[in-house]
């Protein structure tokens, strides 16, 4: 079982509709597990029809809650807290919930033990069955901590059941920027499929994407969408792939039907067999073709 | 005042618009507004440079101060990795292990070590510049390659940078998570960045929950790339009740000056009365 991740460093460069294309067509001759590691901006559900299976909640981590009728209001808490979370008050004081990283030092610091780590739903996780293979998915609820803890028990979910089912393929859509959701997102990955466009930013971010994934030591791919778009910049970042020794296996067009496709809810490969899908078949074969060696 | 730019969804035009607004501010300055500053907080894909062009100073380094445990007086008694939150610690046959990458840099197990064993050290995780695109003043954070935690870096490029006679945006990065709302705390209005499709949509809802729900900031929306998609943002704003503040339509023109880091405001100059009567419905829904 092979493990592609698709990754950008940008955002909306169109990692989901990579993903989605390249599960609907590779499902004809291979058998998928799908997972969607972009936990706070989760789109690959919108196109691949999810009927739920199974929803698990998700534990972040703990969080501090002062007890006032405790607290003794001697401001130790405030004096060790490093995120700015500890609210001072004249009688007793509080945590801002949305500051506190659970860090705990002052509930080992607070001297009259009015302090409580109480454990929070941060998310919860899916799994779900989709025409082209099963999809593990999850929400971080809007404002919570952990994004790559919950990226890592999507992942391990969707690992265990893509070896079980003797799966071909597992096709991680994941998320933007560099840190630690696409840290926790790379672990396993056999290949890293970089989306970009063809842009100054584009071409900024690539570089920043592309030096994260070889920091672990992941192989990677680079596929240019909207090519057609601003072909000075797209000759830019062809000539860096070059420098840098990476393959671009693909240039995708400009098209209206990639819209069209995520309005109507389905894979760009599902309503259209023009340029977009034939370049999404070349990147696909591409893909199987670098993971078979 | 504290505009923060935000979206959930990445690519939507975040950078376009907070540049955008900066540069509409700097030229033509309301009778309130004594300085303009931007603050690119997206420290893992930091793009407003790429449009400003500021002469930027020396860069800082940022660092998380992490542990570091004296093996002369360290007993193993293992009470650092007990109060450790993130397992960034271990206690092995005769040392203990630290794994910086993990450490969030919160001193517990400094304070808690019965032998006075650990000492913090400091731990680079980034850098932040400072600077200036004409009489504007702007800061960037940048995440080291590598490194996961961002949010220490967002909080550093933010330090004073604001002052109360001026306006302050914030370039925040797409998401959710802790480092979008590391960019939209303090803000005194979020303005939220979408385009008109369901994915739009989708992430739109999680970036309204932190900012309106969460956060108790104001906030309106901005339209990029209006007219291709669908009505559902249009109806979801109408239901919320969340202002619309600007559309930016979708041409050609302006993806291809986007591409070669040209400001929007230059692109398309309409658009800066758009951006200042903007400001100025921000500036009613504070006050």
């Amino acid at each position: 079982m092979k493990q592609i991740l698709i990754l950008s460093g940008k955002g909306g460069t169109g990692k989901t509709t990579v993903a989605a294309g390249l599960a609907h067509l590779a499902s004809g001759t291979a058998s998928l597990v799908l997972a969607d590691a972009d936990v706070d901006a989760s789109n690959l559900e919108l196109v691949l029809h999810p009927e739920l299976e199974e929803t698990t909640p998700f534990e972040g981590g703990v969080k501090a809650v002062i007890d006032p009728d405790l607290c003794t209001a001697c401001g130790r808490c405030a004096e060790v807290c490093r995120f700015e979370a500890v609210l001072a008050g004249d009688e007793a004081y509080a945590v801002d919930p949305v500051a506190c990283e659970g860090c705990a030092a002052c509930y080992y610091q607070c001297p009259v033990e009015a302090i409580a780590m109480n454990p929070t739903q941060a998310g919860e996780w899916y799994r779900s069955r989709t025409p082209w293979g099963v999809l593990f998915h999850a929400r971080l609820f809007p404002g919570e901590e952990n994004s790559g803890k919950l990226v890592t028990t999507v992942k391990q979910n969707a690992n265990l059941w893509a070896i079980r089912e003797k799966a071909d393929y597992m096709l991680v859509d994941g998320p933007p920027g560099i840190g630690c959701p696409v840290i926790a997102a790379t672990a396993g990955t056999h290949l890293a499929l970089l989306v970009t466009e063809p842009s100054m930013s584009g071409l900024h971010d690539l570089e920043r994407i592309l030096g994260t994934v070889a920091h672990f030591q992941v192989e990677a791919a680079v596929v240019v969408n909207k090519w057609d778009l601003k072909p000075s910049r797209a000759a830019e970042i062809e000539a860096f792939c070059r420098d840098r020794g990476v393959s671009l296996i693909g240039r995708i067009p400009y098209d209206d039907a990639v819209t069209r496709a995520m309005v109507s809810g389905e894979p760009v490969t599902a309503v259209t067999d023009g340029p977009v899908t034939a370049e999404l078949w070349r990147i696909w074969r591409a893909v199987a073709d670098i993971l078979a060696d | 005042m504290i505009i923060s730019v935000a979206s959930g969804k990445g690519g939507t035009g975040k950078t376009t618009v907070a540049v955008g607004l900066a540069l509409a501010l700097l030229e033509k300055p309301p009778a309130d507004v004594a300085s303009v500053t931007l603050v690119d907080c997206d420290v893992e894909a930091p793009n407003a440079a790429l449009f400003l062009r500021p002469a930027l100073g020396p860069e800082e380094v940022v660092e998380l101060l992490v542990p570091s445990v004296d093996a002369e007086r360290c007993t193993l008694c293992g009470r650092c990795a007990e109060v450790c939150q993130y397992h960034a610690l271990a206690v092995v046959v005769d040392k203990v292990l630290v794994f910086e990458d993990l450490c969030h840099g919160c001193g517990s197990c400094t304070m808690v070590c019965p032998e006075g064993a650990i000492s913090e050290v400091p731990h680079r995780i980034g850098t932040v510049a400072r600077g200036r695109v004409g009489s504007m003043r702007f800061a960037h954070g940048h995440l080291d390659i590598g490194r996961p935690i961002a949010v220490p870096i967002i909080r550093q490029a933010k330090r004073g940078m604001h002052d109360d006679k001026g306006v302050l945006v914030l370039d925040a990065p797409p998401g959710a998570a802790c480092p979008a709302v590391a960019s939209m705390r303090g803000a005194d209005f979020v303005l939220l960045v979408t385009e008109s499709t369901p994915f739009g949509l989708h992430d739109l809802q999680a970036a309204l929950q932190v900012a309106r729900d969460e956060l108790g900031i104001p906030v309106g929306v901005v339209i990029n790339r209006d007219g291709i998609g669908d009505d559902g943002v249009e109806r979801f704003c109408l239901d919320e009740k969340v202002p619309i503040l600007l559309r930016i339509p979708f041409e050609r023109r302006i993806a291809e000056s986007y591409a070669d880091g040209v400001p929007i405001t230059q692109t398309v100059p309409e658009l800066r009365t758009g951006l200042l009567e903007l400001y100025g419905r921000v500036r009613e829904a504070v006050a």
